[in-house]
């Protein structure tokens, strides 16, 4: 009895639960694995379409007499690269119509043409034509003979589909692509990305935890980056930025903090000196992690306000009567409530901005400097239409996410067995 | 002891004065204003004589008083060194003084002797700076949106810092910008396209993840907790590795510029953080209400429709909104397999848009604020649920 009934239970769980996996299968597992198979491919953009042979069917008179008309088929193969092999035709003719003349390629049977065209090689092209005649001398009406469209088949290789593999790929992303640099301005990005929203999302946690007036607006408000629609802001801000007529140049200009523009988004390095010493600031990488920083940290903030309040009051009235000073309370009691939260933020944010690709494609285009890996994905597949790179710098970054996760688990585990 | 916190009081209090004052003053010259010095300088000094007659007037007269009187002594003094100001901006002036004068309230000669006080000073001034300046950092981008997109070309050539609207145009003059785009530019199609994908993806994802949140929440089943696991580091992947098997195939399979092909995308994409969160909540609904569905002979459907759906209504509604927003704002995707302006969706019109750079920026801004304001105002007036929604997809963009 209760047997059945877990079985009964069981085929209902997975009567439910199949639909949402089968799809996130099919859309998120499945390309991840299809990107192992496409990376080790010579294959471009313009290769993935299926060769498939397309005629396009006229129809001209040829004299006065309407009992007689010819056909022109113009045949082609849609690929410029590839053979299609076994092409087979087929028409269809109304009743009483018989064709003249046919080409010795084709049969005439049961008011049908079958053509055996053979091999097409790539690029193929040929016109192809049909004279007809009506048996009883009758017009034939145009229009029927148009509405009817050929069938064409004819196998081809499916380009992803092939067994033909290389290494090539990989080779181009390890020694042709800059690779230490890519992975160096991934590294920059990601990691002063992450440790930047966190200390503002600290800062931006303490204050509204404060009592103040109005801070649930203050939290509201506080949320605009994070929700508003990545296109927006960053156009907002490229037109901000502007060295010709953007605000903040124009306004630094106006009150002569700097005296030419900066071109904050188009510039690989900047000199600054301080105490003397002179060093290269990135300034196209660093406003983009700026823009970054601004976009999540609301979700810090966010995350640790609410820890913060569940820190109990009582704590800190206790240490206020034991007569600590603002530092130490921060220090002694809020700081080792937060630890287990920054953490655990710090991983997921790790990973987001490590797969960021919208916010420095919309600044930059990945000029200047700020060529991620995502940003490189792109590029590869499709401005440089070479999809089996570009699957080949997915492989690396599912790589590196791998290793990161491991590496953030075995240190997380680690800490569990020390408490 | 007293004069080091006195000194600490007065330049902090005065620092902090001078920040807003130069807040104030870049918004008046977005105005219009000509200003071209932001004399920190003497603003700072007066700052501190300002400070330091307020703690040694002490309690003698009346706050009130006091922080009118001084106020007013403070704004004509600024006038005085101050570059041409019209009336409305030395009244701003005061109004800020007034503000700043009222949060002094608490301190006094006697305050200051107080244990820690200068690190009370420091961290009370911190925090007035901070959302001072939060606000500002956040709230500038979004108000250069909203006004560039009132502006002509023309207008922002000849005066890039002057944002001022001008009202005495009619009300077609100065919403051209927003006429232009969607007489032009076809931005109401768009507008179609976007909410039905949003809406779309919204409904689709409920209907495959109430019912296997609920399985995940309540039954057993083999492979359950692997599931429950593995939903969350599918999150980690992303979208960024899909895009190009997802491309070839949807090529082969012609799925690309169709709506349909970029509903598939979204509600797969944002069903794991859906079924985590809703199965959060499931779970949290006793299990007894149900016992009593079971005896009353319903089936599994009976007990989602009439049991679960109606008590998890605060939860599906998170859910909902926070999936709308994803599909909303999502870019990559619609980048790579929109291609025809027939089916784009808002983000990308207005990528489309930028492409040219004949597109004045005023149209371009206008786009962003049409895609921008209907997020923000379901933010806002659902905040509630939105924040607790985005707690718990603590994982997801």
């Amino acid at each position: 009895m209760s047997d059945s009934l877990s079985k009964l239970e069981k085929r209902t769980a997975y009567t439910l639960v199949l639909p949402a996996v089968l799809l996130v299968f099919a859309i998120v597992l499945f390309p991840i694995f299809a990107n192992v198979w496409i990376s080790f491919k010579d294959i471009e953009l313009k290769d993935i379409r299926i060769p498939e042979p397309r005629a396009k069917k006229i129809v001209k008179s040829i004299s006065e007499n309407q009992s007689e008309l010819k056909i022109v088929y113009k045949l082609r193969n849609s690929s410029l690269i590839q053979e299609i092999r076994n092409v087979q035709f087929q028409d269809k003719f109304p009743t009483n119509v018989s064709p003249v003349n046919l080409d010795s390629r084709c049969n005439f049977q049961s008011k049908k043409v079958v053509c055996n065209f053979g091999n097409w090689e790539a690029k193929y092209r040929e016109n192809f034509e049909i004279t007809i005649q009506n048996n009883n001398g009758e017009i034939i009406d145009k229009k029927i003979i148009k509405s009817q469209k050929p069938i064409l088949s004819g196998k081809a290789d499916n380009p992803l589909l092939t067994t033909n593999f290389t290494l090539e790929n990989f080779k181009k992303v390890f020694y042709e692509n800059n690779f230490v640099e890519l992975l160096l301005t991934t590294f920059y990005f990601t990691f002063f990305g992450t440790v930047g929203a966190i200390i503002f999302g600290i800062l931006a946690a303490q204050l509204v935890n404060q009592n103040i007036q109005g801070r649930t607006y203050m939290r509201g408000i506080l949320l605009f980056p994070y929700v508003g629609p990545v296109v927006a802001l960053a156009y907002t801000w490229t037109l901000l930025l502007d060295p010709n007529s953007g605000t903040l140049n124009a306004l630094l200009v106006n009150f002569n903090i700097i005296e030419q523009p900066i071109n904050l988004l188009g510039q690989k390095y900047i000199t600054m000196s301080i105490l003397g010493f002179e060093f290269k600031l990135r300034l196209a990488l660093t406003t983009v992690i700026f823009f970054e920083i601004w976009r999540y940290f609301p979700l810090a903030f966010l995350f640790i306000l609410a820890r913060l309040q569940a820190i109990p009051r009582s704590l800190y009235e206790a240490a206020e009567v034991d007569g600590a000073s603002p530092i130490q309370k921060f220090i002694h009691i809020t700081l080792p409530q937060i630890t287990a939260i920054i953490s655990i933020l710090f991983m997921i944010r790790f990973i987001w901005n490590f797969n960021k690709f919208e916010d420095i494609f919309l600044l930059t285009g990945g000029a200047s400097g700020t060529r991620t890996l995502p940003i490189n994905v792109y590029q590869q597949g499709f401005a440089v239409s070479d999809i089996g790179m570009g699957s080949a710098v997915s492989i690396v970054i599912v790589m590196l996410l791998l290793s990161f996760m491991v590496i953030y688990f075995i240190l997380i585990g680690k800490r569990a067995n020390e408490v | 002891m007293k004069f080091k916190s006195l000194a600490i009081f007065l330049i902090i209090s005065s620092f902090f004065l001078t920040c807003i004052l130069s807040i104030g003053k870049i918004m008046a010259t977005l105005q219009g204003l000509s200003f071209t010095n932001l004399n920190i300088t003497p603003i700072f000094l007066i700052g501190i004589l300002l400070s330091l007659t307020f703690v040694l007037i002490d309690n003698k007269i009346n706050h009130l008083i006091k922080i009118f009187s001084l106020s007013f002594i403070f704004s004509i003094l600024y006038f005085y060194l101050n570059e041409a100001s019209p009336y409305w901006y030395i009244f701003g002036v005061f109004l800020i003084t007034l503000f700043f004068t009222n949060k002094l309230k608490k301190y006094s000669m006697q305050s200051l002797q107080e244990d820690f006080i200068s690190e009370k000073i420091i961290f009370d001034f911190i925090t007035l700076f901070g959302i001072v300046f939060f606000a500002f950092v956040i709230l500038f981008p979004f108000y250069i949106m909203l006004v560039t997109s009132f502006k002509t070309q023309i207008a922002l050539l000849v005066n890039p810092l002057d944002f001022s609207l001008d009202f005495t145009k009619s009300l077609t003059e100065l919403f051209k910008s927003y006429f232009v785009i969607f007489e032009t530019y076809n931005f109401g199609r768009y507008i179609l396209i976007s909410s039905a994908v949003s809406i779309g993806t919204v409904i689709v994802t409920l209907l495959f993840a109430i019912p296997a949140a609920y399985a995940v929440a309540r039954l057993n089943f083999f492979g359950k907790n692997f599931l429950s696991t593995s939903i969350l580091i599918i999150y980690m992947f992303p979208a960024i590795v899909l895009v190009i098997p997802l491309y070839t195939v949807f090529s082969q399979l012609g799925l690309r510029n169709s709506i349909f092909g970029l509903l598939i995308v979204y509600t797969a994409t944002t069903l794991p953080v859906a079924i985590y969160m809703l199965q959060g909540y499931f779970k949290s609904i006793p299990k007894e209400i149900e016992d009593a569905g079971i005896m009353d002979g319903q089936n599994w459907f009976g007990i989602i429709l009439k049991i679960i759906i109606p008590l998890s209504l605060p939860a599906i509604a998170s859910v909902a909104l926070y999936v709308f927003m994803i599909a909303w704002n999502e870019f990559l995707f619609s980048l790579m397999f929109l291609d025809s302006p027939k089916s784009f969706t808002l983000s990308r019109a207005i990528q489309y848009l930028s492409g040219d750079a004949e597109t004045p920026r005023q149209y371009l801004m206008a786009g962003s604020v049409i895609v921008t304001l209907p997020v923000l105002f379901i933010f806002i007036y659902f905040e509630k649920y939105l924040v607790s929604g985005l707690t718990a997809g603590s994982v997801k963009e």
